[in-house]
């Protein structure tokens, strides 16, 4: 039991013991022909945390990633949201079960503004006949939730809520998918490498949202390269080795060094999961 | 060294405080208002035809110009759906013959009029389907499929119609869409009527639906909108299923502007839908335009045509003007494409 505890029991939602998982997945197994993507995963997420997932290139990051999010399904192993499982046939099934993801190729539409990216795929629609019958969006209230929801999470480098995201910086933009998938998600946010290619303001700007997210009670997944980023953002690091899991580690206990060596394989985890928390 | 690292903060500062040149302040404002320079353009070729020919900006002769686009104009709004999807209708001026000469064909056979049009509208929009099953479901580029289409069209009218042109007999149903209702020297015909009604529901559709917005960002970026949980697949085929629609309207109108069905006139038709859309500032790389600038850029277009007739230039003119007309708007759109915040 170290400090974390403490910090998310407070920022814990009413109703949800800060022990139970609200995502937990065991057992994921994952085979591409003979090619092996996942061995035998286990993985658990609390709400408000942040858990880094690591590794080497094909240690089956994505691979996790892709089963926790719906866009692939395991061949083996079990996935459980708040202890209930559940199988993800698709995005929108894990969508629906309040877990969002931004993809690495960022899901935004150029040509479109803001408001409308926040909004993509779940457009309000007017009350009444205008909405029922003509199907018409309602466009003010989703600039107003829009706006508000942006002034929620401390976004101020986004003035014009109507601009095209085309004409936003590369950092804007990430933050328009990230701010997109707080805005949606009930539960779980995944984010894939969403510092990739981004210079250091904005990485200080997407990574601060990310912590936001988590103060707000989210639980978020961090997939990243970048060890810095990290060690300064994550509670919970989850090392991927070779398509198995190396380790849970805690960035208040294990160095950059540490993290290295165990995902190469030169050093082995001896705490176990459990005792970080 | 020294020296250009005290002057470079001040000049980058100059920069800075330098507001936007005119190029780029025109340069964002047609970025946010895309039917803007097509109109601009309208308004302009209006001016100079007239001041060429007083005639020219009659009413009556206005009148005439938009009967004699309101084919190309209906059948731009189908074709606007397709280019905003990042794709491209080849086929959609011989699926517009082929539905008119079954219209046609039918009611000289004896079918009634309103139902040989219902038969006709189904066979617009079958042609419609048709591409959006090969698109969507083989996953065919809409060049190579609309490509194909085009040749079968093009086929099947002539087998269908024997090559030859049929008419319909006076006061059928059919040529409803050749009357006009004259309002003092103004003279519009149900076609016109027909066609700006297309141009009103479609445009809703586009700007005020949910299924609006999917089709512009299936067009800007199929990927990320799989992604975000669109249904592109199911978008796309009801972008090609709605150009069947406005296919079946267009072959309406043309039956009364002619008074009857052509089978070898749908070549022009093809390119100038495309010529239409491209001119009134739709984007061919998908998820730009706006539906009435397909309405503009086919008045363009007909204004060019009609303007240099009445100036007396050789016909050749017109076709001329139409080239540099759509090299000028694609640079336009390239230019536009490349705005800064």
């Amino acid at each position: 039991m170290t400090g974390t505890q403490q910090v998310q029991e407070s920022e814990v939602p009413q109703g949800e013991g800060p022990n139970s998982p609200v995502l937990e997945a065991e057992g994921l197994v994952k085979l591409f022909g003979r090619v092996v993507g996942l061995r035998g995963v286990n993985i658990r997420l609390f709400p408000g945390e942040v858990l880094a997932v690591i590794g080497d290139n094909g240690a089956g990051k994505s691979t996790l990633i892709k089963c926790l999010s719906g866009a692939m399904v395991p061949d083996q192993g079990t996935i459980k949201v708040d202890g209930q499982r559940v199988t993800f046939r698709s995005t929108q099934d894990a969508r629906a079960a309040g877990i969002e993801t931004v993809y690495q190729t960022l899901a935004v539409a150029p040509a479109l503004d803001i408001a409308s990216n926040l909004f993509l795929a779940r457009e309000v629609r007017r009350e009444g006949v205008a909405g029922k019958v003509f199907r018409m969006l309602d466009k003010k209230s989703m600039r107003q939730q829009a706006k508000s929801h942006l002034d929620d999470l401390g976004i101020t480098t986004l003035q014009n809520i109507d601009q095209a995201v085309e004409t936003l910086s590369g950092g804007q933009r990430q933050v328009v998918a990230v701010a997109r998938t707080g805005a949606f998600s009930s539960k779980v946010v995944i984010l894939d490498e969403p510092t990739a290619a981004l210079g250091v303001r904005e990485t200080g700007q997407v990574l601060r949202l990310v912590r936001d997210l988590r103060d707000k009670g989210l639980a978020v997944i961090l997939i990243s390269h970048n060890m810095p980023n990290v060690f300064e953002t994550a509670d919970r690091i989850h090392i991927q080795r070779l398509g198995g899991s190396a380790g849970v580690i805690s960035p208040k206990t294990h160095s950059m060094q540490d993290a290295v060596a165990i995902m190469t394989g030169a050093k082995t985890v001896e705490d176990d999961e459990q005792s970080l928390r | 060294m020294t020296q250009t690292e005290s002057e470079n903060p001040a000049a980058v500062e100059d920069l800075l405080s330098r507001s936007r040149s005119p190029a780029e302040r025109v340069q964002h404002v047609l970025h946010g208002n895309p039917a803007l320079s097509p109109l601009i353009v309208l308004v302009l070729a209006v001016i100079v035809f007239g001041l060429i020919n007083p005639s020219f900006v009659r009413p009556a002769a206005l009148s005439l110009l938009v009967q004699q686009m309101a084919v190309v104009g209906a059948l731009a709004v189908g074709q606007t759906l397709i280019i905003l999807t990042a794709g491209v209708d080849l086929s959609i001026g011989m699926a517009m013959v082929l539905t008119s000469l079954v219209m046609v064909k039918l009611n000289s056979q004896g079918v009634p009029g309103f139902l040989a049009l219902l038969i006709g509208l189904v066979v617009g929009v079958l042609t419609g389907l048709l591409n959006g099953l090969l698109v969507t479901r083989l996953n065919l580029p809409p060049f190579i499929v609309t490509l194909g289409t085009f040749s079968i069209f093009t086929a099947l009218s002539l087998l269908y119609a024997q090559g030859q042109t049929i008419s319909l007999v006076p006061d059928a149903f059919l040529l409803k869409t050749g009357q006009t209702i004259s309002i003092g020297s103004v003279s519009v015909t149900w076609g016109v009527i027909l066609m700006l009604a297309l141009y009103a529901v479609v445009g809703f559709a586009l700007q005020s639906t949910a299924w609006g917005r999917h089709l512009y960002a299936t067009g800007d970026d199929r990927d990320a909108s799989n992604l975000a949980g669109i249904s592109t697949q199911r978008v796309l085929l009801s972008a090609y299923v709605v150009a069947g629609v406005s296919v079946g309207v267009a072959a309406w109108i043309v039956c009364g502007r002619v008074g009857g069905a052509d089978p070898n006139a749908g070549l022009n038709y093809n390119l100038l839908s495309i010529t239409a859309v491209v001119i009134g500032g739709t984007s061919l790389f998908g998820g730009r335009g706006l539906v009435v600038g397909s309405l503009i850029g086919a008045l363009i277009v007909q204004v060019f045509n009609s303007g240099l007739a009445l100036a007396g230039a050789d016909p050749n003119y017109q076709v001329l003007a139409t080239g540099i007309l759509v090299i000028v708007a694609v640079s336009v759109d390239q230019w536009i494409r490349k705005v800064k915040a």
